[in-house]
């Protein structure tokens, strides 16, 4: 197996658990205790009320693209496997995230539905990815 | 509290992008370009007393203002970086109006300077962006205007002949333009679709292409401006507004934050957009100006394709649009592309367009856009008759 050459998640004590929980093939989101929106990406505060009264909770994984392309180009060499769908997916539970479609890219629509799913890239790091539902 | 009348426009400078930076330095063209505008405002350097700065991607470093006054020789009452990606130009022309009616300072120098190459310290990437942004490979700009246009097309079926439209009028301005870069030959809509396409749906010609450069700007006191060599070009209105940076988090990402830039703008000038003889929107990408006409308030929302299609973009249409040829074809020179719009509406503005004069041009709109739609800065400028 080739070694992985792509940018890692560095985590911080505010992201650690939703990193571990993608480790265990877990997709979670901080929820604001207030004014119960769900937050992405970790924060220590909530980004609508300001409350720090935030937990973690278990999320379906489905969602929506909300808008994407297809990098045919990248502006860094280390992804030089381009064509890859970037995206914007949002979750059904609200938040938007940026991830990236494992589809073929004439097969990517907007507002496609679409689920998680988690890509083992190194043995330490789990990326959270979708694919068409 | 209005800025008002209280600060002009009284110099420019503006150097001729080049492709390659050979032995050129972002200091050096800094020091090319203050000396082109401080001369231009018919003022001695000794006469400059306030100092913002762009710090360039070839040279960051901490302290960029005090170490790049000390380059130029300056004895400043006022300094600071405007760190606003490519709002930082315009952001920068209000902030000096500001410290001008705050009685800091009288004359102050706004410059950009920078190379097409990433110098020795890179700069740096904020963590956040390193960590959930990266490695999905949302890397540069990119990326995130190409998923704005692929939302722009779902929502109000924008085409990408539209978007095309806004590459190739700029360009016929360009052909007017000797500083332009690409100011050679004209462009057709089928030129623009043919490109390569680099991130669907935005092709190569859709895009900004680096280059090396600078421009400044001398913005003065009433006292000052009143005696100036060239007319002055007042500060009538001012907004900025930013609500995310990547565009993932955006509340919209085809609602810009450019709506209450500009709508504090026009309100503080107590004009409207219908009022403009010309407009300068940051044109990073084809999308970022059918957005910026349409949150700018000049056709409706989601109508910004049909209008540009409707209209003659050119600085002989009936809607003069970078009449410098936009970014896209005078080129990128780090935060001095976003400069390019504010020295062209001062030019054409002082009556200075030469063979691309906009008739009669006494009212102008500029917008300054930092990274993906982020940061936001409009401007309302005048030559008062």
């Amino acid at each position: 197996m080739s070694e992985y050459y792509k940018p890692l998640p560095k985590q911080t004590p505010t992201s650690r658990p939703f990193w571990e929980a993608a480790r265990r093939h877990e997709l979670i989101l901080q929820q604001c205790g207030a004014c119960r929106a769900f937050i992405y990406y970790p924060r220590d505060r909530c980004p609508k009320c300001f409350s720090d009264n935030l937990g973690w909770e278990r999320v379906s994984g489905r969602g929506k693209v909300y808008s994407y392309t297809v990098v045919r180009r990248a502006s860094s060499r280390v992804f030089a496997d381009a064509p890859y769908v970037l995206a914007i997916v949002e979750l059904a539970e609200g938040p938007r995230m940026t991830s990236n479609i494992v589809a073929a890219p004439e097969d990517v629509r907007v507002e496609m539905p679409v689920q998680v799913f988690f890509d083992d890239v190194t043995p330490d790091h789990t990326l959270v990815k979708f694919k068409p539902a | 509290m209005s800025l008002k009348g209280k600060a002009a426009a009284i110099g420019i400078g503006e150097l001729k992008p080049v492709k390659e930076p050979g032995d050129l330095t972002a200091l050096g063209l800094t020091a090319r370009v203050a000396a082109e505008a401080i001369a231009d405002a018919g003022l001695e350097k000794k006469d400059i007393d306030g100092f913002l700065v762009g710090v360039p991607f070839s040279d960051p470093g901490m302290i960029y203002p005090a170490s790049a006054a000390e380059v130029l020789g300056l004895n400043v009452r006022m300094l600071n970086q405007v760190d606003i990606g490519g709002a930082s130009p315009a952001g920068m022309i209000w902030r000096a109006a500001a410290a001008i009616d705050a009685g800091m300072c009288s004359a102050v120098l706004c410059i950009v300077a920078d190379l097409n190459k990433v110098g020795d310290q890179r700069p740096p990437v904020i963590s956040v962006q390193r960590e959930f942004e990266a490695p999905y490979g949302n890397l540069g700009a990119n990326c995130g205007y190409a998923m704005i246009a692929h939302r722009h097309m779902y929502e109000y079926g924008t085409t990408a002949r539209q978007m095309a439209k806004v590459a190739v009028d700029q360009r016929s301005s360009a052909l007017k333009n000797p500083l332009a870069t690409f100011n050679d030959k004209p462009l057709t809509i089928d030129d623009v679709l043919n490109s390569r396409m680099i991130v669907d749906p935005l092709h190569l010609y859709e895009i900004v292409s680096p280059v090396s450069g600078g421009a400044a700007v001398i913005v003065a006191s009433p006292e000052l401006a009143k005696r100036a060599k060239n007319p002055p070009i007042w500060l009538l209105g001012a907004g900025e507004y930013a609500n995310h940076s990547t565009i993932t988090y955006a509340p919209s990402i085809t609602e810009s934050p450019i709506k209450p830039a500009a709508e504090a703008a026009f309100k503080m000038a107590g004009l409207q957009p219908k009022d403009m003889d010309l407009a300068c929107p940051y044109d990073c990408y084809t999308i970022t100006v059918i957005v910026t006409l349409e949150d700018a308030g000049f056709c409706k929302k989601g109508d910004g394709g049909p209008f540009v299609m409707e209209h003659d973009l050119t600085y002989a249409g009936d809607f003069p649009c970078n009449t410098h040829g936009g970014q896209l074809s005078f080129g990128q020179a780090g935060l001095a592309g976003g400069m390019s719009h504010v020295t062209e509406a001062i030019r054409q503005l002082m009556g200075r367009g030469g063979e691309r004069q906009v008739k009669g041009a006494a009212l102008g709109y500029v917008n300054g856009n930092g990274g993906i739609m982020s940061e936001q800065s409009s401007l309302v400028l005048e030559r008062k008759s």
